[in-house]
């Protein structure tokens, strides 16, 4: 899910009905961020094809999206369809406020499970319910300096923690102070780590906090090391300024981020550094890891007096010739497989320099634990994780008081569990 | 006896729409949050009334026992200990300034002292939020100039709450001075006069005479600028978001979080009832300091 673009100062979208006069159905759709500005250059081409339908493409920025839901929720002025981010699904669903996906799909044979990745595929059904249809993916990687790592005598990419390690430790041998960033305010690449583990970061269907177990002890474990290390620099990423220019100069050899980046940096780096940096699956404990699966879905609301017409628009959008054109104006990532293979600048998006290795890692995604105080939890777990960085606690007063901390989040969703199987 | 009775009735019926005002647009909020707080309303409550739990006080005792509540409450009071001052020095400062005859273009100075209270919040923090941006920032820029190293104003946490100081003390006192200003004309002009005469330097008038003269306004002005930096919110909401490391989460914003954005509002009532609490207390506490401060000087 991406989040980085600043608040808006701009007030989000006014709270208009539907209206239906002479014979025109206008769908309200919210959509967040960057998707929002150029999600309206879609809507000619789906208008088209669906006489009578308009779609009123309402902007919200990331910042207030999230309280601008329940907010609706609770005012009873939700709109017809919305993008919802991945980790926000199961809120929504324990709300009771989107409409179950399941029968909608099954009448539409163009939209097949198997050709959504698996990852992504199971964050959109929390507590056992379709809500959502991927819309676009993201997840986390190595954005990597391949020529320094090659002026340092590497030649292959690491692809588990001991090779990680290793390399790390030549670049700084070599004279690279911090070779890897890992911002603290950042909570994916952390959450990253703790999804390669087997065990599960919540225990008992979500009851509790599992984060003293052995699979999150050893996430921690190897992220609190970078820093002991002095391989990642303590800092959040407001504190680092223009990573780009500082990725540019070398400051740092690997820097994990999601897909938006790729655009960030063909834009930002010096030409001559165009070949340079290089995209990199993620290194799990014993090869190739896990890593988070994010993204944004589309979702319709139970409210929404336009359902069929919103499944059009829906559709429209998961088609992979759409989900190719959205990627050319966004570059997100499509969510069908099919929409990698398709011909794309003379060959296809799978075989692209860059997104290459975001492909083979979207085979290898995990969701995060499908609660509804998931984003809360996944926030402390980060500040948990930045003052063990900054010492303040060591590794075993960290997870055990996280722990707690988490048991206590989720104590009324223990007490309504308990209650619906009483 | 009859005539007293009707004398009353007539009172109530003139006092009843304020009252029925009153009653609908304070109390029932009121008592409704107060309500609030005594369960445990989140998203479940939200979406079936069935899962709420009745939760007495112990929404109350989760808010003390919370650190980030602490830590709230003391950047809360950073805020207001430095802000309150720095904010009304300024005004007085600034009315003292428009009220002397040095000055010249008063109505122009007036004005332009005055536009930050009615410039928009929002917008002005957005441009404040350029002015103190670490690399392109005019602050920085200005300060490169004379050789001091960039600061980071919004992305330290030791800077950022100053610079929010900085933002609202600028953004509120033309209000404030605006109140000094009608205090100052009404301390007598003979008092000067005389106090000139017996060789009085501007200093000694200022201390002597002023300060005593405008006292209760000072004071009532001291009263309603606490209240008001208590309630801290927008400035941190625009510029940092709570952040760096939690330095801006001032108690509302706290109770912001808790209610808006993770939904709880059973706690976030609790939080602002505290708030509301120390509020009272910080307000009672100026007013008793007047009484004695008065009842020594009469």
């Amino acid at each position: 899910m991406r989040r980085r673009d600043l608040l808006t100062a701009s007030a989000a979208a006014a709270l208009t009905g539907c209206a239906r006069d002479n014979g025109t159905t206008t769908l309200r759709f919210w959509a967040m961020g960057r998707e929002s500005e150029v999600v309206a250059e879609l809507m000619p081409g789906f208008e088209r094809e669906h006489a009578g339908v308009r779609v009123k493409v309402e902007q919200l920025p990331w910042t207030a999206a999230h309280e601008k839901l329940l907010t609706a929720f609770a005012g009873d002025a939700t709109p017809d369809l919305a993008q919802v981010g991945n980790t926000w699904l199961p809120e929504m669903q324990a709300l009771g406020a989107l409409e179950p996906l399941e029968p909608w799909i099954a009448r539409t044979p163009m939209l097949q499970a198997g050709d959504y990745f698996d990852g992504i595929w199971a964050t959109n059904a929390p507590g056992g319910q379709r809500v959502g249809l991927p819309w676009y993916v993201d997840t986390r990687l190595m954005f990597v300096r391949q020529d320094l790592l090659a002026r340092a005598g590497i030649t292959d990419m690491p692809r588990d923690w001991n090779a990680w390690r290793a390399t790390l430790a030549r670049l700084r041998e070599r004279g690279m102070d911090k070779p890897l960033l890992l911002p603290t305010n950042e909570s994916a690449p952390l959450l990253a780590l703790a999804l390669q583990q087997p065990g599960e970061v919540l225990r008992d269907g979500g009851r509790y906090g599992n984060f003293a177990g052995p699979g999150f002890r050893a996430a921690l474990g190897f992220y609190l090391e970078r820093f002991q290390r002095g391989e990642a620099p303590l800092a959040s990423e407001v504190q680092i300024g223009n990573l780009w220019q500082e990725f540019g100069r070398g400051s740092f050899a690997f820097y994990l981020s999601g897909p938006w980046d790729i655009g960030e940096f063909k834009r930002r780096l010096p030409p001559e550094l165009a070949s340079a940096w290089i995209t990199a699956e993620l290194p799990g404990p014993n090869g190739p890891g896990m890593s988070t699966a994010g993204g944004a879905s589309l979702a319709m609301f139970k409210r929404s007096r336009h359902k069929p017409e919103a499944w059009a628009l829906i559709s429209y959008l998961s088609r992979p010739d759409v989900q190719l054109q959205f990627y050319r104006l966004t570059g997100d990532l499509p969510a069908r497989r099919s929409a990698w293979s398709l011909p794309l600048n003379g060959a296809t998006l799978a075989q692209d320099r860059h997104a290459a290795a975001f492909h083979r890692q979207l085979e290898r995604v995990r969701a995060a634990p499908a609660v509804p105080e998931w984003e809360r939890i996944e926030k402390e777990m980060q500040l948990a994780a930045t003052r063990a960085v900054h010492g303040v606690t060591d590794l075993d007063t960290t997870v055990r008081s996280l722990d707690a901390l988490v048991d206590g989040i989720l104590e009324k969703r223990r007490w309504m569990l308990d209650r619906k199987s009483a | 006896m009859k005539s007293v009775r009707r004398e009353s009735l007539a009172a109530w019926a003139f006092a009843a729409p304020a009252l029925i005002v009153i009653a609908l647009f304070f109390g029932v909020p009121v008592f409704a949050g107060l309500a609030l707080s005594l369960t445990d309303f989140d998203i479940y409550a939200l979406a079936d009334l069935h899962n709420l739990r009745w939760q007495g006080w112990s929404n109350y005792v989760h808010v003390l026992s919370l650190p980030l509540f602490w830590q709230a409450l003391g950047n809360t009071v950073y805020f207001v200990v430095l802000g309150v001052p720095l904010s009304i020095a300024l005004s007085l400062a600034a009315a003292v300034l428009l009220q002397s005859k040095l000055v010249r273009f008063k109505p122009l100075l007036r004005t332009a002292l005055f536009a930050p209270v009615v410039t928009t919040l929002v917008a002005v923090a957005v441009i404040w939020r350029y002015l103190f941006h670490v690399k392109y920032g005019l602050v920085n820029y200005t300060l490169q100039s004379f050789g001091v190293s960039p600061v980071d104003w919004l992305g330290d946490p030791h800077w950022s709450m100053p610079t929010i100081i900085g933002f609202a003390a600028w953004k509120n006192f033309g209000g404030n001075m605006i109140i000094f200003i009608a205090a100052l004309q009404a301390v007598p002009h003979d008092l000067y006069e005389a106090a000139r005469l017996d060789g009085a330097k501007s200093w000694a008038q200022f201390r002597f005479i002023t300060l005593p003269g405008i006292a209760p306004t000072l004071l009532m002005v001291a009263i309603l600028t606490t209240a008001g930096y208590f309630q801290l919110f927008a400035e941190p909401y625009v510029m940092t978001q709570g952040g760096p490391l939690q330095s801006t989460v001032s108690v509302l914003y706290l109770m912001y979080e808790e209610g808006f954005k993770w939904w709880n509002l059973g706690l976030a009532s609790a939080v602002a009832f505290v708030l509301f609490v120390i509020i009272v207390v910080v307000s009672k506490g100026l007013i008793a300091l007047q009484r004695r401060w008065t009842g020594e000087g009469a």
